[in-house]
């Protein structure tokens, strides 16, 4: 084996490698050679780093120093300076939003953004060659499915995971050791393991990571499964949209099967175990479990009723056994490490660490991993850094469709399951979207009805009617004809739908407009009876005004699309409120800031 | 019709790949359209032919899915995300400004059949937000006013024989 003297992580995440770190590795390379440094130098491509903001993102090894947002024209200076020289390139190495510190001195782990968090699910993502079988190895890759195949019954696999306390990140935190049990009870010919990797929640993209940076960490946790239920074969089902991922899972594959620890009489132990990738075809509701099984079984992706659960008729009406990925991401770990040290971190009924997608208003977008139950405060500002440009906190949005706004008042609610479903919220797959004082709440529900009406598979009707007539109360209100009662006609068709609709879906559609009702309900009552909306975004609601800071200079008369701007040249100007269409070109014309809205 | 001929046969060649396996209409359908660019009735016969399904059953599969298209797609397909971080980070007024820039409404194609412009669910990219994917190329940190150069950029672009 080749020894290098340094190392250089590029980022070949989703993030970082929409902003171009492809090319940063391929010059990288071009200059390390011209250099005479490629001997002793290494290129790597690994998984998300986590702080996509930051994209893209560059590491070098043995000193640490991370250098953010990179350019291809940076590479000379990082190559000549750093790698020939010796010396940091001061101005791209990272600096802190919050605190405008630099790291220059600091290893990656006290980066305020680093600090708090504890990886075990991102164990890997950043750190290996995700298409290299011999880095997943040499993090100690496969030896958790060696030790369950030659050292551990079936029995004992299950109980591990059981005694963990592990729970489904997939949204639903149902006991993933029990799921486990209940598909090894079932008997039949033949039974499957599954892979929920149908990511749909707008704004969480952990599963894309792992499966992007770490995905032999998803394989060898399916494959102690099958061990565990008596499968031997398995799908993985992940959504097209994520080329990515489906690229480096498919390599993944090949290379374990390549290596024996997928295919016939794996570790010698007789076990066989077979691994296949279905992909999605762009439709939410196949993240019920349900649904997914029959869009693998080639079908239209309706869920059917409970029971029978998949654990006694899935799959091909075989029993199955589904789990999405980041539930897989921590299994491995939890058999190499036991039950008790996974189940030491957490909180008493959420065990483990949690995923989270930190997105929206936020200084730090990107992905973190937690220990349950560490504060929402300390997720948003201490490892977020908080709202940019000095704007205020409004809600934080958790669990994607399904779950709810949570305004300043629960900020120091600790992060687990069941707090967050009694907040009013849920965990879902850990998406969470920070909106600040310019987002309206209003808005913000009526956009999740819209995401639900859009993704409703119409078998049922109180999702498919039911979430309609929600939206179009909604759509009303934020056009300024909201009438009184509107507010209740949303509360009683809300209960309705939880009550009665078939799957998952439907049953939570409505919690987004509840849990805004709950903390925002004078934002609704605003837009109903004054026709304002008082966090200024809801155009139709909305009255521009010029204020006596006008100079006169007459931008915003000739930027007018209605004509409804008058005035004399070095005049203050004045909109006819009646003419205006609201559509804002003024206000982003004016150099003075003399246009304001309310 | 030469290029059609050819395409059915790519088409039938991957039928007989994934006759017989379990729950072979998805990846014959994503196939299918890879080949095409759409899923149109001529093409659904066949495929239902080919498996031994029902045309009802591949149309029902057909249209339930987002990412199958009955009608051929522009040559660039822009896709704006809507997903939850880039909507309150205004992917909303990007996706406005395009449907201007380019005269058509959400989910149409330009008469010369060079742009589609469609809304999309979360493209995993919430960092750059808001973004947009044009062909498989992530736009990132968005505004409405960079829209026209970057429409300029494929206007500009050979146009494509097909």
């Amino acid at each position: 084996m080749d020894i290098y003297r340094a190392h250089v992580l590029v980022c070949g995440g989703t993030g970082c490698s929409s902003s171009g770190s492809a090319t940063l590795i391929e010059r990288f390379n071009e200059k390390l050679a011209e250099n005479g440094l490629d001997k002793e130098v290494k290129v790597i491509r690994t998984g998300c780093f986590g702080l996509c903001e930051a994209g893209p993102v560059v590491i070098v090894y043995p000193d640490g120093t991370f250098y953010s947002r990179v350019k291809p024209e940076n590479v000379d200076e990082i190559v000549t300076e750093h790698l020939l020289k010796g010396r940091k390139v001061e101005h791209l190495v990272y600096t802190d939003h919050a605190t405008h510190e630099q790291n220059a001195s600091k290893a990656l782990e006290d980066i305020n953004f680093y600090k708090h968090q504890h990886r075990i699910a991102l164990r890997n993502c950043g750190v290996i060659d995700p298409e290299n079988i011999d880095e997943y190895l040499a993090m100690d890759g496969y030896r958790a499915l060696e030790k369950a195949l030659t050292s551990m019954t079936r029995e004992q696999v299950i109980d591990e995971i059981l005694k963990s306390g592990l729970r489904g990140r997939g949204g639903g935190g149902f006991p993933t050791g029990l799921k486990w049990k209940f598909t090894y009870n079932s008997q039949a010919d033949q039974k499957y393991v599954a892979c929920n990797a149908d990511e749909g929640d707008p704004g969480a993209f952990m599963d894309r990571s792992i499966l992007e940076g770490d995905p032999h960490s998803v394989i060898e946790a399916m494959a102690i499964a099958g061990y565990a239920i008596g499968a031997s074969e398995g799908y993985i089902y992940v959504r097209a949209e994520y080329p990515i991922a489906v690229k480096r899972l498919t390599v993944a594959i090949d290379q374990a099967r390549e290596y024996g620890l997928l295919g016939e009489n794996i570790f010698g132990t007789g076990f066989n175990f077979n691994l296949f990738i279905r992909l999605g075809a762009g439709a939410f509701v196949c993240g019920e479990e349900t649904a997914l099984m029959h869009s693998i079984e080639g079908k239209r992706g309706e869920p059917t009723t409970r029971p029978p659960f998949p654990a006694v008729k899935g799959l091909f009406g075989k029993p199955t056994m589904l789990n999405n990925v980041e539930t897989y991401a921590n299994v491995a770990q939890i058999i190499l490490h036991g039950a008790e040290w996974y189940a030491s971190m957490g909180t008493e009924k959420s065990k483990g660490t949690k995923v989270f997608a930190l997105g929206g208003k936020i200084n730090n977008t990107g992905l973190v991993e937690v220990p349950m139950g560490t504060t929402l405060r300390t997720i948003i500002y201490d490892v977020g850094g908080g709202c940019p440009n000095g704007k205020k906190f409004k809600a934080v949005q958790t669990g994607g469709p399904s779950g709810g706004c949570l305004p300043e008042s629960l900020l120091d609610t600790p992060v687990d399951y069941d707090n967050l479903i009694q907040a009013g919220s849920m965990m879902g797959s850990g998406g969470m979207i920070v909106m600040d004082e310019d987002n309206c709440m209003v808005d913000i529900a009526r956009f999740y009805l819209d995401f639900i009406v859009d993704e409703s598979c119409g078998k049922c009707t109180p999702c498919r009617v039911g979430t309609k007539r929600m939206l179009e109360i909604l759509n009303r209100i934020v056009e300024g004809k909201g009438e009184e009662g509107d507010i209740e006609k949303l509360e009683e068709l809300a209960k309705t739908i939880k009550a009665t609709a078939l799957c998952g879906l439907g049953q939570t559609a409505p919690n987004p407009v509840l849990s805004t009702l709950r903390f925002f309900r004078d934002e609704y009552e605003a837009h109903i009876r004054e026709k304002r909306c008082p966090a200024h975004h809801c155009q139709a609601l909305l009255n521009y005004s010029i204020t006596d800071k006008c100079r006169g200079c007459t931008a915003c008369a000739r930027v007018c699309p209605a004509g409804a701007i008058t005035g004399e040249v070095r005049q203050q100007h004045h909109i006819d409120t009646t003419k205006c269409l609201k559509c804002g070109a003024c206000m982003e014309k004016c150099r003075f800031g003399a246009i304001i809205k309310a | 019709m030469g290029e059609n001929n050819e395409k059915f046969a790519q088409l039938k060649e991957l039928i007989k790949r994934h006759k017989g396996q379990p729950g072979a209409l998805m990846p014959v359908l994503q196939g299918a359209q890879g080949i095409f660019g759409c899923v149109p009735e001529d093409v659904q016969k066949v495929i239902a032919e080919g498996l031994g399904v029902t045309l009802s059953e591949v149309y029902g599969v057909a249209t339930f899915y987002a990412q199958f298209s009955l009608h051929p797609k522009g040559q660039y397909l822009i896709s704006v995300c809507l997903g939850t971080a880039c909507y309150v980070k205004g992917s909303q007024k990007v996706l406005d400004k395009l449907s201007e820039v380019l005269e058509i409404p959400v989910g149409g194609t330009t008469p010369d059949g060079r742009f589609t412009l469609e809304a999309t669910r979360c493209l995993g990219a919430c960092g750059l937000a808001p973004v947009m994917m044009i062909n498989g190329e992530v736009y990132g940190r968005l505004t409405p006013d960079a829209v026209p150069a970057i429409i300029e950029k494929y206007k500009n672009m050979p146009g494509d024989a097909a």
